[in-house]
C-alpha cells in the first residue's frame, strides 16, 4: 500500500523528542553505567591509597592530573544526576509528585540541579574554590 | 506478593536500601573530610578504626550490590541474545565479586594492624 511506504519502518529513538522525564530515566541509566565502568579505578585507588605511603603519593599525583581531574568531573555529574534522580525515582514509588506537570518540574530540577552541583564539584576539583584536600 | 529473587521484589528493596546507606556515607564522608587535607598516616588511620572500616566496607559492598541490580536490568534490556546475556552477567558478576574480595582484603589488613 502506497500510503504505508512513508511510515517508519522502525522506531529511531535519537529521531524522536523525548519528554524531559524520559531523558531522566536514560541518564540515570548512561550514569550508572559510567560509574560501574569506574568501579574498578575506584577500588584500584582505594587499595592504592591504603597500601603504603608510595601508594598514597601515587593516588595523589594521579588524582592531580588535568585528565583524571576531567574525569572526576564527569563522574561527579554522573553522581549528582544518579543520586537526584534516584531521590525523585523513590518519591515516585510513594506517588509523590506523580502528577504530569510536577514530573516535568521535577525532572528539569534534577537535570538543572545536577549541573549545578557538578560546577561547584569541578570548582573544588580544578581548585577554583577552596576546600580540596589533597 | 512471592519474596523470591524471581518476583523482583528483594532486587527492588535492595536497590534502595543500598542507595539510601551510599548516600548517607557519602554525606559523611563529606562531612568528615571536607575542607580536611588528607595525609597517608590520618587516611590510614581513619580506616583503621573499627566504626569507619565497617562503614567503608559496608560502603564498597553497598555500592557493589548496587551495581549488580542496575547493570543487570541494563544488560538484561538491551542485549537480546540469550548466550551473550549469560557471558555478559557472569563475566560482570564475576568482575564485581573479585572486587569484593580486593576490598575486603585491603580492609581487613588496615583493620587488624
Amino acid at each position: 500500500m502506497s500510503t504505508t511506504d512513508s511510515r517508519p519502518v522502525f522506531l529511531n529513538l535519537l529521531r524522536i523528542r523525548q519528554p524531559v522525564m524520559a531523558v531522566v530515566s536514560i541518564f540515570h541509566r548512561i550514569s550508572g553505567v559510567l560509574m560501574i565502568l569506574a568501579l574498578p579505578g575506584l577500588v584500584y585507588l582505594l587499595n592504592l591509597s591504603l597500601s603504603n605511603q608510595a601508594g598514597f603519593s601515587q593516588v595523589a599525583d594521579l588524582l592531580a592530573s588535568p585528565v583524571l581531574k576531567l574525569l572526576a568531573v564527569l563522574l561527579g555529574w554522573a553522581l549528582t544526576h544518579h543520586i537526584l534522580a534516584g531521590i525523585r525515582f523513590m518519591l515516585l514509588d510513594f506517588d509523590l509528585g506523580i502528577d504530569r506537570a510536577v514530573a516535568r518540574k521535577t525532572a528539569w530540577l534534577v537535570h538543572v540541579g545536577a549541573l549545578l552541583l557538578t560546577a561547584v564539584l569541578a570548582g573544588l576539583i580544578f581548585g577554583v574554590l577552596p576546600g580540596m584536600p589533597l | 506478593m512471592s519474596w523470591r529473587a524471581s518476583s523482583g521484589l528483594r532486587s527492588w528493596l535492595m536497590q534502595r536500601l543500598t542507595a539510601l546507606y551510599i548516600v548517607v556515607f557519602l554525606v559523611m564522608f563529606a562531612f568528615v573530610w571536607g575542607g580536611q587535607t588528607i595525609t597517608f598516616e590520618t587516611w590510614r588511620a581513619w580506616v583503621a578504626h573499627p566504626a569507619a572500616n565497617i562503614a567503608l566496607l559496608l560502603f564498597i559492598f553497598s555500592l557493589l550490590m548496587h551495581a549488580w541490580v542496575g547493570g543487570r536490568d541494563v544488560v538484561i534490556d538491551y542485549v537480546k541474545s540469550a548466550s551473550t546475556r549469560y557471558v555478559l552477567l557472569i563475566i560482570f558478576a564475576l568482575g564485581l565479586g573479585i572486587m569484593g574480595l580486593w576490598t575486603l582484603r585491603i580492609l581487613l589488613l588496615v583493620g587488624m594492624e
